[in-house]
C-alpha cells in the first residue's frame, strides 16, 4: 500500500514522516518516530494510555489517524518535561509515589496537564471527573489524584 | 485494521458525492471514535474513508433567535461546555458532558454520536455472524443481554441505540439537516432512528450516501433535564437514560415529552409517562407515577430485568431536575 507522507510539529519541532493509512497516530509515534513515552494499553480508546495533545486538546492517539495530523501541533509526553527539570506534574507523581509500573503514567501526566492547562486549581472532583478516560490497575488512583492537586499548588 | 484509500473533501457536498449508495464499502470518518474501533476490530472493512475534518463548514454552534444549530462537526466537547447551550438546555449539555472521558469528548463530534453502531457485544465481535451482518439471528435474544432492550417487541435484534445525544434532542424538538445526493432535507430526530434488521441497515434511517450537515433546535423556554443510571460516576455507558422537556403552565406540566435510552433499539418515546405527568405539579408523588407509567409496558429479557426499576427511577429524577426541584438522592 502507498505511503502518505504528512508534515506536522511535534513537542514544538517540525517533524516529517511516512505512514500507512491504517497506521494510528499512537502507532506512529511509537513504530515509526521511536516516541515509546506513550503506551498502547487498550487500543480502542478505553484506557488513556496513548494521550497526546493534539492542537492543544487531550486525545487517544490510538484513535487519531497518523494520516489526520497533517499540519497539527502534537505534544507527546516527551515534550512535557524541560531541560531545566521535571515538570511539576512529573515531580508530583515521583514524590507521591503516583505510580506502580508506570505503564499508566505517560497518559495520566498528559491528561493532568491538559487539566492544570484550562483550569489550574482544580477540585478533587474535578480531577477525578476529568481523569475518567484514564485505567490505571496497581494504584487505586488516590495517589495520582493527590499528586494532581499537589502539582496544582506548585 | 484492513487498509483503505482516504478521501478528505472540503464540502458537504463534495463528501456526499464520495460516498456510495450501498452500505459498507465507503464509510464517512468523523472524530473516529467508533468508527476506527470498528476498523480495528474488523466489524467494519470499509475500502474507502471519506475524512471530514477538512469540512469546515460542520463545526460551530450558533444561538439565533430562533433556533440553535450545531454542526455535525461540533466536538461533544463544545457542546458540554458551551454556555448559552448550558442555560438553555441543560439536557443536552449534561448528556454531552456525560460522555465517555475528555478525550473521548474532545474527538467525537455530534454527527458521529447519532450515526454511532451499536455497543452490542454480539454485533461487535469479529467472529459472531449475527443478524446485523450476514447472520440469520440475534444471538442477545437467547443469550447474554444484560444491557440489551427491554422495550424491543416486534424487533428481531434486541440491541440499544447507544446514542446519549439523541433521548435529549428528541425530547427538545430537535431535527437534523441532511445532505444526500440530490441536496438538502430536515428530518426530525423523532424520526431519525430506526431498528435495524439486517446487514444494509443502520440504527437510523439515512441512506449510504447521506450525511448529516447540523441539527437544529428550536429555541424556547421548555423545563429540560437527562438522567442517567451507570455502574460507575464516570466513563461508563448509562444502563438507562430518561430525558424529559416540558412547558410550565399554572395549570402544572404542558406538552411534557418523555424519551427513554438504553432501553430499546431506538429512543424510546414514553407517551404513558407524558399523559401521566401532564397537568401535574412535579413532585416526588407524581414523578414516580410517571415513572411507573414509563415502565408500564416493559418486557425484559432474560438477564435485564433491573432496567425496568431502572426506568421509574431515570424518569422520576429527571423531571424533578427539570422542575428545579431538590435533588433528593443527593447527600
Ligand atoms: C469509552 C467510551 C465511552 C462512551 N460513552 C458514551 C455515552 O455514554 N454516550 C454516548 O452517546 N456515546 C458514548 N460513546 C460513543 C461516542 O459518543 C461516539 O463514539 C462518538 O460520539 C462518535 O463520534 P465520532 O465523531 O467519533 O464518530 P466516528 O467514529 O467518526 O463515526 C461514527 C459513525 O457515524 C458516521 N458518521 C460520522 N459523522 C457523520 C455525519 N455527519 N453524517 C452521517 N454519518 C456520520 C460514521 O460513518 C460512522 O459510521 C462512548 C465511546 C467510548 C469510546
Ligand atoms: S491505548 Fe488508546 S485509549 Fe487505551
Ligand atoms: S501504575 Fe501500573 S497501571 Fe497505573
Amino acid at each position: 500500500m502507498k505511503k502518505i507522507h504528512v508534515t506536522t510539529t511535534i513537542n514544538g519541532k517540525e517533524t516529517e514522516f511516512l505512514c500507512e493509512l491504517r497506521q494510528s497516530l499512537l502507532e506512529v509515534l511509537r513504530d515509526v518516530l521511536m516516541l515509546t513515552g506513550a503506551k498502547e494499553g487498550c487500543n480502542n480508546g478505553n484506557c488513556g494510555a496513548c494521550n497526546v495533545l493534539l492542537d492543544g486538546r487531550l486525545v487517544n492517539s490510538c484513535l487519531v489517524m497518523g494520516a489526520e495530523v497533517q499540519a497539527c501541533n502534537v505534544q507527546t509526553i516527551e515534550g512535557i518535561a524541560t531541560p531545566q527539570g521535571l515538570h511539576p506534574l512529573q515531580q508530583a507523581f515521583l514524590e507521591g509515589a503516583a505510580l506502580q509500573c508506570g505503564i499508566c503514567t505517560p497518559g495520566f501526566i498528559v491528561a493532568a496537564k491538559a487539566l492544570l492547562d484550562q483550569n489550574p486549581k482544580p477540585t478533587e472532583h474535578q480531577v477525578r471527573h476529568f481523569l475518567a478516560g484514564n485505567l490505571c490497575r496497581c494504584t487505586g488512583y488516590d495517589k495520582i489524584v493527590r499528586a494532581v492537586l499537589q502539582a496544582a499548588t506548585s | 485494521m484492513k487498509n483503505f484509500t482516504y478521501f478528505r473533501p472540503t464540502t458537504p457536498e463534495q463528501a456526499v458525492a464520495l460516498l456510495e449508495n450501498r452500505w459498507g464499502n465507503t464509510e464517512l470518518l468523523a472524530g473516529g471514535t467508533d468508527l476506527h474501533d470498528l476498523q480495528k476490530e474488523y466489524v467494519a472493512q470499509p475500502a474507502r474513508v471519506v475524512s471530514l475534518s477538512g469540512v469546515n463548514a460542520l463545526a460551530g454552534i450558533r444561538v439565533e433567535e430562533k433556533s440553535v444549530r450545531i454542526g455535525a462537526g461540533a466536538k461533544l466537547a463544545d457542546i458540554a461546555n458551551h454556555a448559552e447551550l448550558k442555560r438553555l438546555f441543560p439536557s443536552l449539555t449534561d448528556a454531552a458532558d456525560q460522555i465517555g472521558g475528555p478525550q473521548i469528548r474532545n474527538m467525537g463530534t455530534l454527527g458521529g454520536n447519532l450515526c454511532q453502531r451499536n455497543r452490542c457485544w454480539y454485533f461487535r465481535d469479529e467472529h459472531t455472524n449475527c443478524l446485523l451482518k450476514t447472520g440469520q439471528r440475534c444471538f442477545a435474544l437467547d443469550g447474554e443481554n444484560k444491557y440489551h432492550a427491554i422495550f424491543s417487541q416486534g424487533h428481531r435484534c434486541v440491541i440499544v441505540n447507544p446514542s446519549t445525544l439523541a433521548p435529549a434532542l428528541i425530547a427538545l424538538g430537535a431535527s437534523a439537516v441532511v445532505q444526500g445526493p440530490n441536496g438538502r432535507r430536515t428530518i426530525e430526530l423523532g424520526r431519525f432512528f430506526r431498528a435495524p434488521g439486517a446487514n444494509n441497515e443502520r440504527e437510523h434511517v439515512l441512506e449510504a450516501n447521506d450525511m448529516v450537515v447540523e441539527v437544529t433546535i428550536p429555541r424556547s423556554n421548555l423545563a429540560n433535564a437527562s438522567y442517567e443510571v451507570r455502574h460507575k460516576q464516570a466513563y461508563d455507558w448509562p444502563l438507562v437514560q430518561a430525558a424529559v422537556s416540558f412547558e410550565r403552565g399554572d395549570g402544572g406540566v404542558r406538552n411534557p415529552r418523555v424519551v427513554l435510552g438504553h432501553v430499546a433499539p431506538t429512543p424510546h418515546v414514553a407517551e404513558a409517562a407524558a399523559r401521566s405527568i401532564t397537568g401535574q405539579a412535579v413532585s416526588e408523588a407524581t414523578a414516580g407515577a410517571a415513572g411507573r407509567a414509563a415502565a408500564q409496558d416493559a418486557k425484559p429479557l432474560s438477564q435485564n430485568g433491573y432496567k425496568v426499576k431502572l426506568v421509574e427511577v431515570a424518569v422520576k429524577r429527571a423531571l424533578i431536575i427539570a422542575a428545579g426541584q431538590k435533588r433528593y438522592w443527593e447527600v
